[in-house]
């Protein structure tokens, strides 16, 4: 009686989900050449390129807006923090699963912690993962506090929560950042196009964009699937912010091109260019010129798939760096593996699922829970309706 | 005083002598088939490069002063040792293959079939050099064409036999200054880039973890400063709402005072 009706969707998940599996085992058992088409001459993919590059950047809203709402005091945007903030944390989670896919050794993830060598990138995304996935469970974890009706803890959390969000911010700027540090070692491998030394500021600056434009996109999807969406107000108000920042990575971009002389490889009609094309259109050109038309800012729809395409722009420009600017150097071509891929549309598919049993279970919808918060932060109440203004 | 190995290719006949005591020293297994390899691979870790005119170029770890490998390795696997070869702790490493990604000359190469991988490279036989040996491929060449030494010692007979010899070698010497110099120098009668190495600009003058550690080196100031702007701000504007609670608490206490003479009329 009790058993979940077949649908489509339900079905589909089954299958990536018994693909996922068996790419699993093929990698336990036989190793990464097996699951793999990496090489010496291309030693890192997809699971690199899009997992954990794309992974990091799509949970940028969660330090977005903890900042904006508990630092900023942009009380109007409490009521997204929550959803934002459970995409930041699956959004962790599954760059770690990817992680122990495509390290060699995974149960040594945690060597960086004891073994020591602060000159390297990795070395300080090592620890930026760790320490920020340790902030966000605990950013989160009021919501499983609340649910269970456990008030010490919620009590606890909510004590240290302001020094807990500095730390989050710093630990996000950092981390974000230092995913374009990576490939700063590499001057003579990445493409003109996208070596620069201001990799770090780039991947910094596009986060904050991506954090909002991922806000707004899924609000979108949530009133899709799940029947909440966030107000419109608020969806418009981001919109503008959304613009603004994509200006300025825009000029921040060309900026940086144009000063390194590298124009003219975004028109000499290569592979990369065409890339490249693809993903300022995406990123700043198209973005920003239906983002000035304000009929569209004042849409919703048309701002969901205005941030569809920024998301999926910064997704191109990621991919970009890690493969095809190394794809020239390389000399080789670079495609995944279908077990590749299958690993990684299993590990999404898992978040969404994750995503959408949170939304059930847990009140990451649900405003009125945060009446004790009330009590302790004053802007709360100042944001209500005063009922004797009324 | 840091060793180097000196290659001078107008003195490699091709023998392969080299691979095979490479081979010995690693045991790593050597054949006919590996032995036609024309690249460095996890199973050979020099290669002697068959090149047109009866020239040749060998090919191995550069070992550089500073290396991007050692410098990008989360782990502190891979180190430049005070002898100067670079070495591999096989029991640190986790597997995120960034030496690879890194290395300007692609030297690190992987066990991509085994299930539990290693990186693999020459490691300048490292044992033999503290016991001041020289390495066994320089030990195994008949000819001199490699030979060990101290790098100074080295580079001024590179410069030296240049000199003698303008018109048989090219006016480079490999590794002098690429990637801010490295223990293995070379000597070519044909252009690098025309015998395997890429093209100068590729490598550079500096070391290349100096590109990173512009990057790493403003952590701490992102840390500090950070926390100050951002506690500031929060204090700031936290600040501003309580003022504003503060002062509609007053109102509210105020209007209800006012309101209950007039609730105990009605």
């Amino acid at each position: 009686m009790n058993m979940p009706k077949i649908t489509f969707w339900r079905v589909v998940f089954a299958l990536i989900m018994i693909a996922g599996a068996y790419a699993t085992f093929v990698r336990i058992t036989q190793g990464l050449g097996a699951t793999t088409n990496l090489s010496d001459e291309f030693p890192w993919g997809i699971w690199i390129g899009f997992d954990v590059l794309c992974g990091v950047m799509l949970a940028a809203g969660g330090f977005t807006l903890m900042a904006a709402v508990h630092i900023f005091n942009a009380e109007r945007f409490r009521p997204i923090v929550r959803p934002a903030l459970l995409t930041a944390f699956l959004g962790y989670l599954l760059v770690v699963v990817a992680l122990m896919f495509d390290l060699g050794f995974p149960w040594r993830i945690w060597h960086p912690l004891i073994m020591w060598n602060p000159r390297s990138v990795m070395f300080e995304v090592g620890w930026c993962v760790t320490l920020y996935t340790t902030v966000l469970a605990l950013e989160f974890s009021p919501l499983v506090f609340e649910r269970l009706r456990l008030e010490r803890p919620l009590k606890i959390i909510h004590t240290i929560q302001i020094p807990l969000v500095i730390m989050g911010v710093i630990l996000s700027t950092l981390h974000q950042s230092s995913l374009g540090s990576l490939y700063l070692i590499v001057p003579g491998k990445l493409h003109p196009l996208w070596y620069t030394s201001m990799l770090p500021v780039l991947f910094f600056v596009s986060a904050i964009a991506i954090g909002i434009a991922m806000t707004i996109f899924e609000s979108g999807m949530s009133e899709k699937h799940l029947g909440h969406s966030l107000d419109k107000a608020i969806v418009i108000y981001l919109s503008r912010i959304l613009l603004v920042v994509l200006i300025f990575h825009g000029v921040l971009r060309f900026r940086d091109l144009y000063k390194r002389h590298a124009l003219g490889f975004a028109v000499d009609g290569s592979y990369e260019s065409i890339l490249f094309l693809a993903e300022v259109l995406l990123t700043i050109f198209i973005p920003i010129a239906l983002l000035a038309i304000p009929r569209v800012r004042l849409s919703p729809r048309a701002l969901f798939g205005v941030s569809t395409m920024v998301v999926i722009g910064f997704m191109i420009n990621r991919l970009n760096i890690a493969i095809t600017g190394m794809e020239g150097y390389a000399g080789v071509r670079y495609f995944p593996k279908w077990t590749e891929l299958s690993v990684t549309v299993a590990i999404v598919a898992a978040g969404f699922a994750i995503f959408g049993l949170a939304t059930k279970y847990l009140p990451i919808f649900e405003h009125g829970t945060e009446s004790h918060e009330a009590t302790e932060t004053p802007a709360a109440t100042v944001a209500k309706p005063y009922p004797a203004q009324a | 005083m840091s060793k180097a190995v000196l290659y001078d290719a107008t003195l490699c006949i091709g023998c392969l002598e080299c691979e095979r005591a490479c081979a010995r020293y690693n045991s790593l297994s050597y054949d006919d088939a590996v032995s036609a390899e024309q690249q460095t691979s996890e199973r050979k870790f020099t290669v002697v490069r068959s090149l047109p005119d009866d020239k040749y170029m060998r090919k191995l770890c550069m070992h550089c002063a500073d290396p991007s490998c050692a410098s990008v390795c989360p782990v502190a696997a891979m180190t430049k040792t005070k002898e100067g070869p670079v070495v591999y702790d096989e029991t640190r490493c986790m597997g995120c293959r960034y030496c690879l990604v890194a290395c300007p000359f692609d030297v690190p190469k992987y066990q991509w079939s085994a299930v539990l991988p290693l990186v693999r490279k020459c490691t300048m036989c490292s044992d033999r050099l503290k016991k001041g040996l020289a390495t066994s491929c320089s030990d195994a060449c008949p000819t001199g064409a490699t030979i060990t030494g101290d790098r100074d010692a080295l580079l001024a007979e590179a410069k030296k036999r240049i000199a003698e010899n303008p018109g048989g070698y090219v006016h480079h010497i490999m590794g002098e200054t690429e990637v801010g110099g490295t223990s293995v120098l070379m000597l070519s009668a044909i252009p690098f880039d025309k015998a395997g190495f890429r093209p100068n600009s590729v490598y550079g003058k500096g070391p290349l973890p100096a590109n990173t550690w512009k990057a790493l080196s403003k952590i701490p100031d992102v840390v500090s400063l950070g926390f100050v702007a951002l506690g500031g701000i929060w204090w700031i504007t936290n600040r501003r709402h309580e003022v504003a609670a503060a002062e509609l608490s007053e109102k509210k206490k105020k209007s209800t005072e006012a309101a209950k003479p007039a609730g105990g009329e009605s």
